[in-house]
């Protein structure tokens, strides 16, 4: 080292980067014989296998039979999808109206793309989910009916909330409003139970009625997925809270529902939602056996999922609580805007793994008759027309639920980066 | 030095009062029969060596530690369970941590009106002016938008400052606030709170910063094991060290 003052030395630039497809190439796929071998193998292995999966799959598969014997001695029979692809997206939601569900699922969609958005993470998202939730049900059912006590509670939920909420920053008339909805609805509920207000219930009926014996098919599937885990979600955040909550009559249950379901298969719940529960209500009362399903299906996922946000509210560092109780927030101010933003930022991949999960969980709901898109895949080789080609559909189905849950994989990947992007350096 | 000659502390009144306070972790009786007066705009160093309860004791001023016996009266509050009797202090209270503890996902901005808007109902453009004020006074005002990931340890610390000055405390509580920063760092923090000392704040600061003790404090406070061993005013302190425990523990932190 010559002696050059401090602060004079040349600054160095990087060595050069040898970039370039075939720089590239020879670094990675070729840089020792024992790698260039590797790949060659590899190479000729995936291409045999890919030829194969061609073969069968395109240039030897039949499109247009009419029925499965036409099929037989040749490559993938994708004439079977064709016949039966109404039936396995929809079920046996009646044939003219399989419109409603398309739509559905649209509306479904729309409303899941929307809310992925983090500019939506405000009071639009209620607005969404309002919307989407009734355009979605009143296609699926063709006919909604509001009761009276449904609504005031509705209004009284909103109202109270809106008033705790947004108290000293809301507008003087947005309080106003939240104080009158709060009030209509409390005193309306009070006048209703006491029986002053007869039980009017509000009929939206513009399309003939289909009840949830007959759904099925991915509406199925995405409505227990989405309600499964838009509730589950909630839910599991109250659970980790109530976990590491400092009173013992709340710690203790909620310790206690989450190992009972974990501990539980997912299979015995829906056994129980559907076969035990009836037994044990009174006789009159009857819930219907999907919504059994779907709670089933919430509260189970509520455990795990409050299991890994317990992981998240651990990570953080006690300065943070601190900061936020020297600062004279209360506990829902500190939960709500400190911890809770870290916390669920910290589990995104575990979470989104749940999510996952969760969505292919929903063919459980086949064990007790729900036909999901599984099961109506499943339905469809039944007929003896088309008799042996399941290969063909549990691959068409296979391909649909990779749709779905790759999106929520590379939405995780996206999430992650947005919301980290301001704590990067 | 010359500051500290002018502040006349007879007459003020006093904001906190300790009296006969108790405290144990377990077994470990970390503060012992404390009895502290602290008055109106008064400035105080609490050092000692480590584990000798200075952090507990200044913790417990805003209750985020409790004590056992004894009564903790803070603006003319007693400290109780209540949760709204610590709520109302803590308005009045700010603390500056020593790992700073800013809120990682808001920007400096947030960090700073976030107490403000949600605690004492501040309109949110009210609270944006109050905090790039304090921002400028703690001599980062561009740094507003950023996140505090992207800021030095000191200029974090500076936004810890102005954060807690902005609920506009009656008291500000330092614990150790220079202990985690870069040696280049400790400057800029301490002139932040050398100025707020001269502008009148009434100030507890658990510090090792012996200079900064002899600039403004007007009282240096020695804690050993959990018990006040000696207080007088810095000039006093720092010269003729009376208790041997003082004696021994300025030999060590002064290098004489």
């Amino acid at each position: 080292m010559t002696d050059m003052p401090v602060g004079e030395r040349r600054q160095l630039a990087p060595p050069v980067d040898d970039s370039g497809v075939l720089g590239w190439i020879r670094r990675n796929l070729f840089s020792s014989w024992a790698n260039g071998l590797t790949t060659i193998v590899l190479v000729l292995a995936m291409g045999w296998v890919l030829s194969w999966f061609l073969e069968w799959a395109v240039f030897t598969a039949n499109f247009t039979a009419s029925t499965g014997a036409e099929c037989r001695g040749q490559g993938a029979c994708w004439a079977l999808i064709r016949e039966k692809y109404r039936y396995i997206f929809f079920g046996s939601f009646p044939y003219e109206q399989h419109w409603r569900p398309l739509f559905a699922v649209i509306a479904m969609l729309a409303m899941l793309i929307l809310s992925a958005d983090r500019r939506m993470w405000n009071w639009r998202l209620i607005v969404i989910w309002g919307v989407g939730s009734f355009v979605t049900f009143l296609l699926m059912f063709g006919q909604l009916h509001l009761p009276l006590s449904l609504v005031l509670f509705i209004a009284m939920v909103v109202g109270a909330s809106g008033m705790s909420l947004r108290k000293g920053i809301g507008s003087p008339t947005e309080i106003l409003a939240y104080r009158v909805a709060a009030a209509v609805g409390l005193v309306g509920l009070v006048l209703r139970i006491v029986g002053v207000l007869p039980g009017w219930s509000l009929a939206i009926a513009p399309l003939p009625y289909v009840e949830t014996g007959l759904w099925g098919g991915i509406p199925v599937t995405i409505i227990l997925a989405t309600y499964g885990l838009a509730f589950a979600f909630p839910y599991g955040i109250l659970l980790a809270l109530g976990r590491r909550s400092n009173l013992p009559l709340i710690k203790g249950l909620c310790v206690g529902f989450i190992e009972l379901i974990r501990g539980v298969p997912l299979i015995s719940l829906l056994i129980m939602a559907s076969v035990m529960l009836p037994l044990f209500l009174p006789s009159g009362v009857t819930f219907d056996k999907f919504l059994r399903a779907q709670v089933a299906v919430i509260l189970f996922a509520g455990a795990y999922i409050a299991e890994i946000i317990r992981g998240g509210l651990q990570s953080l560092p006690k300065g943070q609580f601190e900061a936020a109780d020297a600062m004279g927030l209360n506990y829902v101010q500190k939960t709500g805007l400190i911890i809770l933003p870290q916390a669920l930022r910290v589990v995104i991949p575990p979470l989104i793994n749940t999510f996952i999960g969760f969505f292919k969980d929903t063919s459980l709901v086949l064990i007790i008759g729900i036909f999901d898109f599984l099961n109506t895949a499943n339905q469809a080789l039944v007929d003896p027309n088309w008799a042996g080609f399941p290969g063909e559909v549990y691959l068409f189905a296979a391909f649909v639920y990779f749709i779905f849950c790759y999106s929520m994989s590379r939405y995780s990947k996206y999430l992650e980066y947005e919301l980290n992007k301001g704590t990067r350096r | 030095m010359a500051a500290n000659a002018a502040h006349n502390l007879s007459n003020a009144a006093s904001v906190i009062t300790l009296r006969g306070v108790n405290k144990w972790f377990g077994q470990f009786h970390v503060l012992s029969d404390i009895n502290l007066e602290v008055k109106e705009g008064e400035r105080i160093v609490v050092c000692g060596p480590s584990g000798s309860g200075k952090s507990t004791l200044i913790r417990c001023i805003n209750r985020l530690e409790e004590h056992q016996q004894g009564d903790i009266i803070v603006d003319g509050v007693t400290l109780s369970n209540d949760v709204k009797n610590i709520e109302a202090i803590r308005r009045e209270v700010g603390m500056v941590f020593q790992s700073f503890n800013l809120f990682p996902h808001l920007t400096i901005l947030d960090n700073l009106t976030l107490a403000p808007i949600w605690v004492k109902k501040m309109p949110k453009k009210d609270a944006e002016e109050v905090a790039m004020g304090l921002l400028t006074r703690v001599r980062i005002p561009e740094q507003a938008l950023k996140y505090p990931g992207q800021l030095s340890g000191g200029q974090q610390q500076r936004v810890a400052i102005a954060r807690a000055l902005c609920m506009r405390p009656k008291i500000m509580l330092f614990d150790e606030p220079t202990s985690a920063l870069d040696p280049e760092m400790v400057k800029e923090v301490l002139d932040v709170m050398i100025e707020l000392a001269r502008e009148g704040m009434t100030m507890l600061c658990v510090t090792h910063e012996m200079g900064f003790a002899r600039a403004v404090a007007d009282r240096v406070i020695f804690m050993d094991r959990g018990e006040i061993v000696e207080q007088n005013e810095p000039e006093e302190f720092f010269a003729n060290p009376r208790n041997e425990r003082t004696k021994l523990f300025l030999g060590q932190i002064l290098h004489r």
